[in-house]
């Protein structure tokens, strides 16, 4: 790890002015995985501006019944606070299913989200990379890639996203809330990572010197039936080899919203596009879950030793959507 | 007798150990004290053609770039692997090339990240296969064993057999990724080399740092007092504690090696990977006719080292007809070496799933067929069991599981989504002992000083070896200190082959037995200075035995398949064991569980794969190879029957830190297959490999039977 | 060497004592706690948060202590396996409870295993849910600890020596 100039930041606009100031700058959070990169020698900056202090730490209730996110709100507090576990249970449950406690104390909410994938590959500095050295070949697509991706990869590269909260928001329809150079924005949280392309050293639609300053959750899929599965290699403290997140909404008996995505299939949490409109005005029956999945999944293009990730993915989407299922006909009902 | 030895004797460093205080290899902070970073090779083969040191001596607090150019010379040593910074050579990805002293770990870390390395690369081979044509039968395997044994006409008796069992295993690369990476602290003092190490014994360490260095081995100085975990890794020396030493003499100052994680899967050994060729014939009773276990491994070009594989095979039934053989391929690979149970722990793990699927062919439950073919005498040299109580462990077993009315058929029982299916598979492992000298103590104050040079590496040997002592001076426990952990003590064997406490036990017992009888003739006060004893077990310790010397085990185990995603988990692992004597009931159920944990994860968690292209171990950290978590284990029971055998050593003990590996891969994988009917013969049983079977076995049943039948495995009757 | 680049004054209480000291802006707590303060009780097992010997206190919250700059810490309260018995006579309940349980072998492993209990403890006291908490439990109240819930949430800690059925027992013991 080479040297750093170091900077607290006190505020948004004290952060971004930083980094501009800071050729090579780097934002800190919580550390968890950019601290790891560093050691690795991965990622290299010549500064660091923290941003742990910033006050983006608080969970808001909106007007529309939804939450504002602040992106410095460690993994544990977003997990475990009343609102996102009555109104979201996909995304605490995502939280929890992620790393361990010590890990989910520290790390924050826009560090989660700009956390980098964990490709053996991309982590090794001895080996082609093009996500980490654009140019120099992928290691994984001839090598060892059981844990890679199926969906939407490229000749460039094949690495997948690891994280699992990121893939709850995109399922609900979160929003990424975003300050930089010109100003704030924001991006849908299922547009917010990107596909790898030819330019897989980019992996999410972030701006040179934007700051992740928020999450925003909707009140359109607040209070709604959702969940999250992860199948993985160990009960615990593992990525995910797939993941699922669902949100259903049952109206008159037919789905009237849904909100699906995969973790751990993508480049980016694959929010599942074409399963949902086929299951939008469908009876939510086992054979219509079936039929959607399936076209969802029909995209996939597994590579020689990572094929069990498309039916492993089908398994749990079927689960969670039956369970949701049986959930919303419940509530009606009750 | 005082009636020490057995009881739950609490652990006599413990309180250190939970308080932090501790201290371990790298925690000796001498003023002056550097830090060293290695630099591995980014070759599979090949030559180091120039290493640039300019920007690493560039970057500031680092003190000297260690290089083959520039390193001390050593003299050759016995183990090739030591022979590190000797020349330009790079036998394996992940050799260290360089090594980066610096102030502080920061600029040592840094300064590594800055050498430039030039290199001549070479082809490389690196993936074993059965049909390798580099494949030769070597003279003998790990712990001198000979490759090849064979009685009567196995492929004959095979072929003539009632019901037979042909069938394939392969267990991947595993890595022992002990807590406490391997590390040293060196310094040189007046031409005295002082160091403390993670070690399993630091008498070797002495030794071959002496001959390395070319200096008198009583200027050498190991120490290692607590070490976290070896697992073997650490039963001889590592680089660590050779560039170290090298580091301290380059740069005249203490010098702190500590492996970086990721660095230990190519240079601290490996289990190799064993691919395993089993061909059991059996008469309609169940009676073994021929017994044949073909393993093939690999070792590295710079060493040989020969996974010991088929060697249970010799031990555990008898069969008139059999043959184990090993063979072995030399790849440009990390050099392999022990992990917990060499041998033993893949070679049962394919041994007893194969009588498991003889179990199956016969319709003959898998308890029954181990106990029809328990042999009268050790099958492969006809000498008699000291004890075996392998049948007894069984029954309890089965007892205490509660095995008696299990559904054989497979796939006979579900809980929703889950498959549920339970498995049984033997344990065996040799009693080893080597001599040892203690001396013992008897103070005017009525206490009594044990001194011994046995490393405690977790298993609680101070207080096991204090028990030994107690009783045999006839005096409480807490009347016996007891020093182990350095070179300064009296000579003694290293902590593995589960031959730690029977070797310094052996020298223990008798120098303390001894002094008792000293102390009975001895009249008036003690002398200031005491009375000492010293005992050296040589003559007798490794007297050749007439007996077959083994502990024998059996493991149940209870898994949940989730026919969703592939996921295994186990619900219940039992163990019983007849290991001699147990010295303290308190650690040695620790050790019988970490044993069955470690077995847990080689069965589902546990593998590390070859890259064909790089020539590395893909899964090098501890995130990547999955190691069971808190999460993994439940319902883990550990139990022992008494076993009284007067053939092994003073204490009538035989080793148990490595027989609790021993199948249970096997036992977790016949209860996947009762649970699923679907036969795994690839280890670890990740829910890739067992989603991708559930679902092969659905179709290959749909096709046959139309839909209505999915879910349930395929049986093979008689 | 005073704050430049590189290096900034840093305060941080340790155990309750402050300790100010200039850092290097790469040191992680961890390195600090071992080589600067003699703090050796954390443990460095991986370096990278995988294996969770690092663990310590910060502010309460248990954290791997390898990831974090200790720069960024600047005001912060630390508390090491060495303190957390605090100014109490004799070992911590915890401590007490893995001699009695005989909850370690190598003892590399058991100072971050003490201090993530420690830590789990207080999370689950505050309402923290885990990833096996049953969803209907209620938000903001103490979440009964089970032998399951126990498991879960230690396993950010591992032990290669298969401590893990004794560690989980010896926890229990402390639960109120």
């Amino acid at each position: 790890m080479k040297e750093f100039a170091y900077v607290r930041a006190g505020s948004v606009e004290e952060a971004t002015s930083a980094y501009a100031a800071h050729p090579g700058a780097r934002y800190l959070g919580g550390g968890t995985n950019l601290v790891d990169l560093m050691k690795l020698g991965v990622e290299r900056p010549a500064a660091l501006v923290d941003v742990t202090r910033l006050p983006l730490d608080a969970v808001e209730e909106l007007p529309d019944g939804g939450l504002r996110i602040g992106a410095m709100v460690r993994n544990s507090d977003l997990a475990a606070h009343p609102l996102v576990r009555d109104r979201y249970p996909a995304l605490s449950q995502a939280v929890l299913a992620g790393a361990s406690g010590q890990l989910r104390n520290a790390a924050t909410t826009g560090g989660n989200l700009l956390q980098r994938t964990r490709c053996p590959y991309f982590q090794d500095l001895s080996k082609p990379c093009n996500k980490r050295e654009p140019g120099s070949g992928c290691g994984a697509r001839d090598g060892v890639h059981r844990d890679h991706a199926v969906l939407g990869h490229s000749a460039h590269c094949i690495a997948t996203h690891p994280s699992d909260m990121a893939v709850a928001l995109a399922a609900l329809d979160g929003r990424v809330e975003l300050y930089g150079p010109e100003g704030a924005r924001s991006v849908a949280a299922a547009d917010f990572h990107r596909l790898p392309g030819d330019r897989p050293e980019q992996d999410t639609e972030i701006r040179p010197g934007e700051l992740v300053t928020g999450v925003v959750l909707p009140g359109s899929t607040a209070g709604l039936p959702s969940a999250y599965r992860k199948a993985r290699d160990r009960a615990s403290y593992a990525f995910a080899l797939a993941s699922v997140a669902a949100v259903l909404r049952v109206s008159d008996g037919v789905v009237g919203g849904v909100g699906l995505a995969f973790g751990a299939l993508a480049h980016r949490p694959w929010r599942a596009r074409r399963a949902e409109e086929a299951l939008l005005g469908a009876a939510p029956t086992a054979a219509a879950f079936e039929h959607a999945v399936d076209l969802e999944l029909s995209a996939a293009r597994p590579l020689r030793d990572n094929a069990y990730k498309v039916p492993l993915a089908r398994g749990i989407a079927l689960d969670v959507l039956s369970r949701l299922a049986d959930a919303a006909l419940t509530r009606r009902t009750s | 007798m005082t009636g020490s030895v057995g009881a739950p004797a609490e652990r006599r460093e413990g309180r250190e150990k939970v308080s932090g205080t501790a201290r371990y290899a790298a925690e000796f902070h001498y003023p002056g004290r550097a830090q060293a970073w290695p630099v591995p090779a980014a070759v599979a083969r090949g030559r180091v053609t120039g290493v640039d040191t300019a920007a690493a001596l560039a970057v500031p607090g680092v003190l000297a770039v260690l290089t083959h150019e520039n390193a001390p010379r050593l003299a050759e040593p016995d183990d090739p692997t030591l022979a590190v910074l000797q020349d330009p050579r790079v036998p394996h990805r992940g050799w260290f090339v360089a090594l980066v002293v610096g102030e502080t770990l920061e600029a040592a870390r840094a300064g590594a990240a800055a050498v430039r390395v030039d290199y001549a690369a070479e082809e490389h081979d690196v993936t074993l296969t059965a049909s390798h044509p580099g494949v030769y039968v070597p003279e003998d395997a790990n712990g001198g064993y000979p490759a090849v044994r064979e009685q009567g006409d196995p492929d004959g008796a095979f072929g003539s057999s009632a019901a037979r069992v042909d069938v394939a295993y392969r267990v991947p690369p595993l890595h022992n990724h002990p807590m406490e990476p391997h590390t040293s602290t060196a310094r040189w003092e007046d031409g005295r080399l002082i160091v403390h190490t993670s070690s399993q014994g630091t008498g070797a360490v002495q030794g071959v740092l002496a001959g390395l260095f070319g200096v008198p081995e009583d200027r050498v100085v190991v120490t290692a007092e607590h070490v976290g975990g070896g697992f073997g890794s650490k039963g001889t020396p590592r680089t660590d504690v050779v560039l170290a030493a090298m580091a301290a003499r380059q740069t005249g100052r203490p010098v702190t090696v500590a492996l970086p994680r990721r660095y230990l899967p190519a240079v601290v050994g490996h289990r190799a990977p064993t691919l395993h060729r089993l061909r059991l014939g059996a008469d309609t009773d169940g009676r073994l006719t021929s017994l044949v276990h073909e393993v093939t491994t690999h070792t590295s070009r710079i060493k040989e080292f020969v996974e010991q594989a088929a060697v249970p095979a010799r031990v555990m039934y008898a069969s008139p007809h059999s043959r184990t053989e090993h063979r072995v391929a030399a790849l440009d690979v990390p050099s392999p070496s022990w992990m917990r149970a060499p041998g033993e722990a893949p070679g049962m793990y394919a041994l007893e799933s194969a009588m498991d699927e003889l179990a199956t062919e016969l319709g003959m439950d898998p308890v029954e067929l181990r106990v029809r073919n328990e042999p009268d005498v050790e099958p492969d040299s006809g000498k008699p069991f000291s004890s075996r109580h392998l049948v007894e462990c069984l029954r309890e077993g089965a007892r205490r599981f509660g095995w008696a009315g299990r559904d054989p058929r497979p796939g006979s029982r579900r809980d929703g989504p889950l498959l549920l299916g339970t498995g049984v598979a033997a344990a065996t492992y040799p009693v080893m002992v080597w001599p040892a000298t203690a001396t013992a103590r008897a103070l005017p104050d009525g206490t009594f000083l044990v001194r011994v040079n046995a490393t405690d590496i977790g298993t609680g040997a101070r207080t096991v070896l204090a028990q030994v002592g107690a009783d045999a001076l006839d005096a409480p426990l807490e009347r016996v200190r007891i020093e182990v952990g350095s070179t300064e003590l009296p000579s003694a064997p290293l902590a593995g082959g589960s031959s730690g406490t029977a070797s310094w036990g052996w020298a223990v017992h008798e120098a303390c037995t001894r002094l008792a009888r000293r102390l009975a003739e001895h009249t008036g006060p003690l002398p200031q200075q005491g009375l000492d004893v010293r005992a050296d077990t040589r003559g007798s310790a490794d007297a050749e035995s007439d007996w077959a010397r083994h502990a024998f085990g059996a493991h149940f185990a209870e898994v949940a398949v989730d026919s969703v995603t592939g996921e295994v988990r186990v619900g219940r692992l039992l163990g019983v064991y007849a290991a001699g004597r147990i010295l303290n009931a308190r650690t040695a159920r620790s050790q019988f569980v970490g044993g069955m944990t470690m077995g847990l994860g080689m069965a589902l968690t546990e593998g590390s794969t070859m890259d064909a292209a790089f020539g590395d171990f893909t899964e090098s950290d501890l995130a990547s190879y999955h190691v069971p978590v808190h999460a993994d284990v439940d319902g883990i029971e550990a139990h022992w029957l008494d076993e009284d055998d007067p053939r092994l050593n003073p204490m009538g003990s035989k080793g148990i830190g490595e027989i609790g590996i021993v199948g249970t891969a096997a036992a977790i994988g016949n209860a996947v297959h009762h649970a699923t009917g679907i036969r795994f013969r690839e280890l670890p049983l990740t829910p890739d490999r067992v989603l991708t079977g559930l679902l092969d076995s659905r179709t290959a049943n749909d096709a046959r039977t139309g839909p209505a039948a999915s879910g349930s495995g395929p049986m093979r009757g008689v | 060497m005073g704050n430049d680049q590189h290096h900034s004054e840093t305060t941080l209480r340790v155990n309750g004592k402050p300790h100010t000291l200039t850092v290097d802006h790469r040191r992680v707590l961890l390195d600090l706690l071992r080589e600067d303060l003699d703090l050796t009780g954390a443990k460095k097992g991986c370096d990278h948060g995988q294996c969770g010997a690092c663990t310590v206190l910060v502010d309460g919250r248990r954290v791997n202590s390898c990831l974090l700059f200790a720069v960024a810490l600047d005001g912060c309260e630390v508390t090491t396996v060495e303190g957390l018995s605090g100014d109490g006579e004799g070992p911590h309940p915890l401590q007490r409870a893995f001699l009695e349980r005989d909850a370690f072998q190598c003892g590399y492993c058991t100072p971050g295993q003490i201090c993530s209990a420690a830590g789990m403890l207080a999370e689950a006291a505050a309402g923290h849910p885990s990833h096996v908490t049953d969803p209907a439990t209620p938000s903001g109240e103490p979440v009964p600890l089970d032998r399951e819930e126990i498991r879960e949430r230690l396993s950010g800690n591992l032990c290669r020596c298969g401590a893990y059925p004794r560690i989980a027992e010896a926890v229990e013991d402390v639960i109120p």
